[in-house]
């Protein structure tokens, strides 16, 4: 068994994602290798050496790969991939984006957002938003698969010494051009990463007040999420939302304010371990996966619950 | 300009789906399908280049039994011009379905190919991407923002950090967000206008695509249930059992 893990990094930093991607490869067993391809990425080489369990490390350094487009990221890990039995990514918009087309190229099926391991064949994975878990088996040569990170622990990052090759393949991308980009800025950890979580849904009533749940969270050193429902009307931007269609979350503590629960947000985060709800509505469906809830006025107990922590 | 767009019909997005006895499947039976959401917006993106005067033609493909005729005309009378049924089971894989609809795209030579970013059942997030791939052309997934300009698509993405955008050559392959729009009602008229639309039925075979999987499903299961907890009283008892007993703050 060898496998290879496409690592999800922005040229600086080794993202925690490919830590679980990394775990979940541990699960499978055998060699372990992993891609970095960016533009001035060497630092995220490093890193990727120093962690425990991987067996070397490919860097493919060159301005062409800046924003990782999928066109001439995917050609670059066709080629490496077929001296694999795996090659894995974490399910990521960058992975999701990009590892379709290495699984098209190679002529085999690629296995979306796996939560666990059986075996070297055989995975689980939610379809149906959650509402139903699959258990598939493949039998190609070659096994294409995305992990989600909250499946898995992350593999410790340290202790490593791994041999750091470097590619020198150069495919331009031709026929896709970067154009820009609007990054949240945050001094908070990210969704996918954070331990404690506090989210706002449409119970919240503007955009102004969703800063109520700034205070807490930072009490809590927590990340601030929200509902589909909370995006749509324009609160916050999209890159906040937890559920279905947004992120997916399983953090220590999850703080649900204002949020009905509608099944589209469960599906995103009834992995946590606690779910706390704060919410008016006593009949909110959310009350029926919270393990704490308290039916009473967000604008009063927000503030009184920072107070108190 | 010509764009192709592709529908599936899949369980409706408001019903809870539960797990066959045997837990080999989802039931089906006499559950409500409809066209997947972001199919859905996919096919209302295209209509509305068409009404800006940007695209002249949309055709919509979908690959399914017969049922799938439905979704078809449903894309039908959102505005799409004529359909095209791609004859296959129900749950082939998204590598097989990427190669029949690069079969037809093939024969219709689209300039852009808009699809949804998922469906709701498989939740793969596959197809548009390996379509891309097979036809050696570039994409842009989910989309949350696309203009056409110059024989090029700028493309805004929802990403995970923010929103990112692209420039793409066409011919190329966009796949739909949920708030790249939404789409329109359908009125009567409209229904009644998509029944005398063309709709052809092509099979894998006359396409020249193997529709195999080496993909197969061991079980499918419910989700562990989460039992509901209880209520607080206060802000007090929150933080005292949050400390005290669940052990999730200091």
């Amino acid at each position: 068994m060898s496998i290879l893990i496409i690592a999800e990094h922005d040229n600086k930093t080794l993202k925690a994602a490919t830590l679980n991607t990394l775990s979940a490869a541990e699960k499978i067993g055998g060699d372990i290798d992993l891609l970095v391809v960016g533009a001035n990425c060497q630092a995220v080489a490093d890193q990727a050496a120093n962690v425990a369990s991987v067996n070397k490390v490919f860097v493919a350094d060159n301005d062409v790969y800046e924003h990782q487009l999928a066109e001439n990221v995917s050609k670059l890990v066709v080629d490496l991939a077929k001296n694999y039995t795996h090659v894995l990514a974490p399910a990521t918009t960058t992975g999701k984006n990009m590892l379709p087309r290495v699984a098209a190229l190679l002529d085999v099926a690629q296995l979306s957002d796996v939560v666990a391991v059986v075996d070297k064949n055989t995975f689980v994975r939610p379809i149906y938003a959650g509402n139903a878990i699959a258990t598939v088996t493949s039998s190609d040569a070659i096994k294409v698969i995305t992990i989600r990170a909250t499946g898995f622990d992350a593999a410790n990052s340290e202790g490593g010494n791994a041999e750091i090759v470097s590619l020198d393949q150069v495919i331009a991308s031709e026929k896709s051009r970067f154009v820009g980009e609007e990054l949240a800025e945050s001094d908070r950890p990210e969704l996918t990463a954070a331990s404690v979580i506090v989210s706002g849904g449409r119970g919240m009533g503007s955009g102004d007040n969703f800063k109520i749940l700034d205070g807490l969270a930072d009490k809590l050193g927590a990340a601030v999420g929200a509902s589909r429902a909370a995006v749509d009307a324009g609160y916050v931007p999209n890159d906040f939302q937890v559920g279905q269609t947004g992120k997916t979350v399983a953090p220590d503590l999850y703080i649900a304010v204002g949020i009905s629960g509608a099944i589209q947000h469960l599906a995103g985060m009834k992995s946590s371990k606690i779910i706390v709800a704060i919410n008016k509505d006593e009949e909110a469906p959310i009350f029926q996966v919270a393990d704490y809830g308290l039916v009473a006025d967000l604008f009063d107990v927000v503030p009184e619950l920072e107070k108190a922590l | 300009m010509k764009i192709l767009v592709t529908v599936k019909r899949v369980v409706d997005y408001n019903v809870k789906v539960r797990v066959q006895p045997d837990h080999k499947a989802v039931e089906l039976n006499n559950v409500k399908m409809s066209i997947n959401p972001f199919c859905e917006i996919a096919v209302e993106e295209a209509v509305r280049l068409k009404e800006q005067g940007v695209a002249t033609e949309i055709v919509v493909v979908s690959v399914g039994s017969k049922a799938c005729q439905e979704t078809l005309r449903t894309a039908l009378a959102l505005g799409a011009d004529r359909a095209i049924q791609i004859e296959a089971e129900d749950n082939i894989d998204s590598l097989a379905v990427a190669k029949l609809v690069a079969a037809v795209a093939k024969e219709e030579t689209p300039d852009l190919i808009i699809m949804g970013k998922q469906a709701i059942d498989s939740d793969n997030n596959q197809t548009g991407q390996m379509l891309a791939a097979l036809l050696d052309i570039p994409q842009a997934t989910f989309a949350s923002e696309v203009k056409i300009d110059n024989g090029e698509a700028q493309v805004t993405r929802e990403i995970d950090g923010g929103l990112q955008t692209l420039a793409i050559t066409l011919p190329a392959v966009v796949t739909t967000d949920l708030r790249l729009n939404e789409p329109r009602f359908i009125k009567l008229p409209n229904i009644m206008k998509a029944k005398k639309k063309p709709l052809e039925v092509k099979t894998p075979d006359e396409l020249g695509v193997a529709t195999s999987s080496n993909i197969t499903v061991v079980s499918v299961t419910p989700p562990e249930e989460r039992q509901g907890g209880i209520k607080v009283s206060s802000v007090e008892e929150l933080v005292d059992k949050l400390k005290n007993e669940a052990k999730v703050i200091a």
